[in-house]
């Protein structure tokens, strides 16, 4: 996708891979809606785009809160129009340290499902639905490799993303016909504030830079041959 | 044929009862069919609705979302957005004592406002009056004081929806959304879309009738001013984009059939079009208002509420039917049950949607009191 002029939200855009993004979208010149729960720091990230000269509006919600949906699809809307690529990066790890899940209390489980699987599902099913009435758009769910493997102390967390996994190929099914491309993609283990609460022992050289791989998500969207529905490695692709 | 025989309810006794919620089981929300062309009227349930329509035939919903609307200053002074001017500026309407469970008629008439005056509504959200209208000071100009980001997230934060009397609870921001709305130029719902849902939409483009939007602010329905209602609509914007206008070129040159899901369709497409009903891809106000002796020059049908006779929506639906045929078809609906407001029941409005070589069977009931 060409991302002119493009109308783009990502959430968890204040630090980490979602501030790269952010950064880079609108670099690529596309009109950003950032999204996070902390203001003072979400208002620096998105300053520090305007001053570069590019297009970024802050906008505080909390994903897991169903009232904060629809006030801020609402005021992305007014502010850039319909959305054009919507980026689900905002995660939750749940209680740091990681624990076992025998030591996971239910309420810590409902709540990581509430911001990584249902607030993406809440903010997806308003936007998806003038994206399918345009027949067009991008939405992107930012998945993990816990998805896939059974790490020990990762439960919540791990089944969340395995949902959301799923939940990303629904959406691609159901919006095939559509004009509506869904991706999930793992960016892989990268240096970042998340990263360092969950694994706090981890040498950041051994990790992925958030920039590097928001650029490989950048170079993956602009890729049209990867295919709506698709789950794919950001550090191991390579374009067609 | 309907109803034959029976004595006709006068029109000004037709009552509709309030549907006063959102209801659940969409899929039983009833259809109101009424063909001017073979003057006869059916009973349908909305997911019906894709089988009314032909092949080529092109349904247009407004895609506008519904911002919260309603600002309070004070117990005694609420304002109401009623339109976003080009210049950034807002125009609205205020209301005194009382509130969403009166009818805007019987609220206590606001303190006058001055020009100049700083109304703060919360600690994050002030505005300036620019201008009072001069006919009714009720009806004033804005300045917010923010402007972007900031100025959006306050609204959002403090405003509420529009609130009806007919309601029996507060309506919540998603309850007054359409499925497939984005930008929030509505000030109150564009209610005709409402009980459209996608399996319905997608239904409708499977059968091979097309599916297209406009955007249009869609403003407030009463004031409970007899100055101001007799002024509204007030001239409201609107954005067509190059897919809506080609798929209705497309469509007025195969021969098919225009449908408008609601009177802002409506005050959209026919305040664009040219005198030949061509409607090129662009935006503006309209001050177009619609009466019983417009002539539609590119809308075929309406997909709409109930209403009942006497109101304005009433009116602008003799537009595109009869009025005996109306008055025949809005009396069955009151007599059977059928539910009329935001959540209401629907009403389309399509010569041919019941004719003899259409898919349906025209399978109305016989009228009986309720």
């Amino acid at each position: 996708m060409d991302l002119t002029d493009k109308s783009a939200l990502v959430t968890g855009a204040s630090r980490g891979l979602g501030r790269a993004l952010a950064t880079q979208l609108a670099q690529a010149g596309a009109r950003v809606v950032m999204v996070a729960r902390s203001e003072p720091e979400l208002r620096g990230a998105a300053e520090a785009i305007q001053n570069a000269g590019g297009e970024a509006h802050p906008l505080v919600a909390d994903l897991g809160r169903k009232q904060d949906v629809y006030p801020l699809a609402g005021a992305a809307a007014a502010l850039v129009g319909p959305i054009d690529l919507l980026i689900h990066n905002a995660s939750a790890l749940g209680p740091t340290p990681l624990r076992l899940l025998l030591d996971t209390e239910c309420e810590d489980l409902s709540s990581v499902l509430e911001t990584n699987l249902v607030g993406p599902f809440r903010l997806s099913k308003i936007i998806a639905g003038s994206m399918a009435l345009r027949k067009t758009g991008t939405i992107v769910h930012v998945s993990s490799d816990a998805s896939v493997s059974a790490y020990e102390r990762w439960g919540a967390y791990s089944v969340s993303k395995a949902a959301l996994d799923h939940l990303s190929r629904l959406w691609a099914a159901e919006l095939r016909e559509r004009g509506v491309r869904v991706l999930s993609i793992d960016p892989g283990e990268m240096d970042t504030q998340m990263h360092a609460d969950a694994m706090p022992d981890a040498d950041p050289a051994t990790l992925a830079r958030p920039g590097d791989v928001a650029a490989r998500i950048i170079a993956l969207l602009r890729d049209t041959t990867v295919p709506s529905g698709s789950r794919v490695e950001a550090q191991s692709w390579r374009a067609a | 044929m309907i109803a034959a025989g029976r004595r006709p309810t006068a029109p000004e006794r037709i009552q509709i009862a309030a549907a006063t919620a959102p209801r659940r089981g969409f899929q039983s929300e009833r259809l109101l069919v009424i063909d001017p062309l073979t003057r006869r009227f059916g009973d349908y349930r909305i997911g019906e609705l894709p089988k009314l329509f032909g092949r080529g035939d092109v349904l247009v919903v407004n895609d506008a979302a519904t911002l919260p609307a309603s600002l309070k200053v004070d117990p005694e002074l609420e304002l109401r957005l009623v339109s976003a001017d080009a210049d950034g500026t807002f125009r609205a309407v205020t209301f005194g004592t009382g509130d969403f469970r009166m009818p805007t008629e019987a609220r206590g008439t606001p303190r006058p406002l001055r020009e100049g005056e700083r109304l703060q509504f919360s600690p994050e959200l002030a505005a300036r009056v620019l201008h009072i209208d001069p006919v009714d000071g009720r009806l004033v100009q804005l300045r917010f004081e923010t402007s972007g980001a900031s100025f959006f997230s306050a609204l959002y934060r403090h405003a509420r929806p529009i609130q009806y009397s007919y309601s029996s609870k507060l309506f919540e921001l998603w309850d007054v959304q359409n499925r497939y709305a984005s930008r929030p130029w509505a000030f109150e719902l564009p209610s005709a879309g409402r009980p459209l849902r996608f399996e319905t939409l997608f239904e409708i483009e499977r059968r091979g009738a097309e599916l297209t939007y406009v955007t249009h602010a869609a403003s407030i329905s009463s004031t409970g001013s007899e100055v101001l209602d007799a002024r509204l609509p007030l001239p409201e914007r609107y954005d067509i984009s190059d897919s809506a206008a080609r798929t209705l070129t497309r469509a007025r040159r195969n021969g098919g059939r225009i449908i408008a899901a609601g009177t802002s369709v409506v005050r959209a497409l026919e305040g664009h079009a040219d005198k030949s009903g061509v409607v090129v891809a662009g935006s503006g106000e309209t001050p177009l208002r619609l009466s019983r002796s417009y002539q539609p020059r590119v809308v075929d049908g309406l997909l709409t509420g109930l209403h009942e006779p006497g109101t304005s929506h009433f009116e602008l639906l003799e537009a595109f039917a009869p009025k005996q045929l109306l008055l025949r078809a809005v009396d069955h609906a009151a007599r059977t049950g059928y539910l009329q407001h935001e959540f209401g029941d629907s009403c389309l409005v399509l010569a041919g949607a019941l004719s003899a070589h259409s898919a349906v069977t025209v399978r109305a009931q016989p009228a009986r009191r309720a």
